[in-house]
């Protein structure tokens, strides 16, 4: 299976990415937001970080890079397109999902772990996980997730919220809510659930002696269903 | 053309920086501040004599990157 991380001047995430994939059996490349075409590829991933030093807005300026044309291609042609933390804002900068990331509620830096209940299983992204509830670390000053009324709905009706903050017995209500993120959203697919887009990082979970296993278990479940 | 162009959040998003500005202002001697919205300006020189052309094309550019219209309105000035 073969993957590839794109790297944007600012990603920070990119080689952390790049040893979670190998460590779960992808065979991984890097590519350079400068290029103009993505080497063939199972699943494309834009990392985290602060891609142009976040100018403008997160994710706006690498959303108009170079390489971006043909990520939107392969996401429409069915691709799976995984953009975690900065890449998640990147990926509702370029429209291929909606709403936007805000600033924090409460104006502060959060890094810290967080668990993160699963909403919906009927995807390659979390299809085979047995648990319910994963913990896993966030580190952002930008994840108030926000999307107008309609949009919600939309969301709504069509299953495409993935992941909600919650604590470790899944109540995803206000108290577990970190940054401000309407309905606890921590991360969403497109209608057809080939994207996803998320703040919490699974990379940085899958040294048991590190971290925790969490990140582990989505990693390996998607090479799985790829 | 010189065109000058404010981006503001859209009334209803909340604006934590814009609430801490208010807040610490409040705090000093301007305590009948309500409130405070902050935006963003942008000043572009545009290689165009017609004004009108001009504007059309910082329009496209307003809807393209200077704002993201999930929680942005434009004004060209």
């Amino acid at each position: 299976m073969k993957s590839s991380v794109i790297i944007f001047p600012g990603s920070n995430c990119d080689r952390d990415m790049d040893v979670a994939l190998k460590k779960f059996g992808f065979e991984n490349q890097m590519v350079w937001h400068n290029d103009a075409e993505i080497p063939k590829s199972d699943l494309i991933v834009l990392p985290g970080g602060f891609s142009y030093g976040d100018y403008l807005r997160c994710g706006s300026i690498a959303g108009k890079s170079r390489i971006i044309k043909s990520v939107v291609d392969f996401a429409k042609s069915g691709g799976l397109v995984l953009g975690i933390c900065n890449g998640f804002q990147i990926l509702t900068e370029t429209g291929l999902l909606p709403g936007i990331l805000q600033q924090n509620k409460y104006l502060n830096f959060i890094c810290k772990n967080v668990f993160v209940k699963i909403k919906n299983k009927e995807n390659k992204y979390f299809k085979n996980i047995k648990k319910e509830i994963l913990e896993l670390h966030i580190a952002h000053n930008e994840g108030n997730y926000f999307c107008s009324k309609d949009e919600l709905n939309s969301i709504e009706d069509n299953e495409q919220i993935a992941v909600t903050y919650c604590d470790d017995k899944g109540n995803d209500d206000e108290y577990n809510n970190p940054n401000g993120a309407i309905k606890n959203i921590a991360g969403i697919f497109n209608k057809d659930k080939n994207i996803l887009g998320m703040m919490p990082h699974p990379e940085r979970m899958i040294d048991p002696f590190l971290s925790g296993e969490d990140g582990s278990l989505f990693f390996e479940n998607l090479i799985g269903n790829v | 053309m010189n065109v000058k162009v404010i981006v503001t959040l859209k009334n209803g998003v909340l604006d934590p920086q814009g609430k801490a500005i208010q807040q610490t202002l409040n705090g000093m001697t301007f305590d009948n501040v309500s409130e405070v919205r902050q935006g963003k300006f942008f000043d572009i020189e545009v290689n165009e004599s017609d004004e009108n052309k001009a504007k059309s094309q910082v329009e496209e550019m307003c809807k393209k990157l200077l704002a993201n219209l999930v929680i942005e309105d434009y004004k060209i000035l």
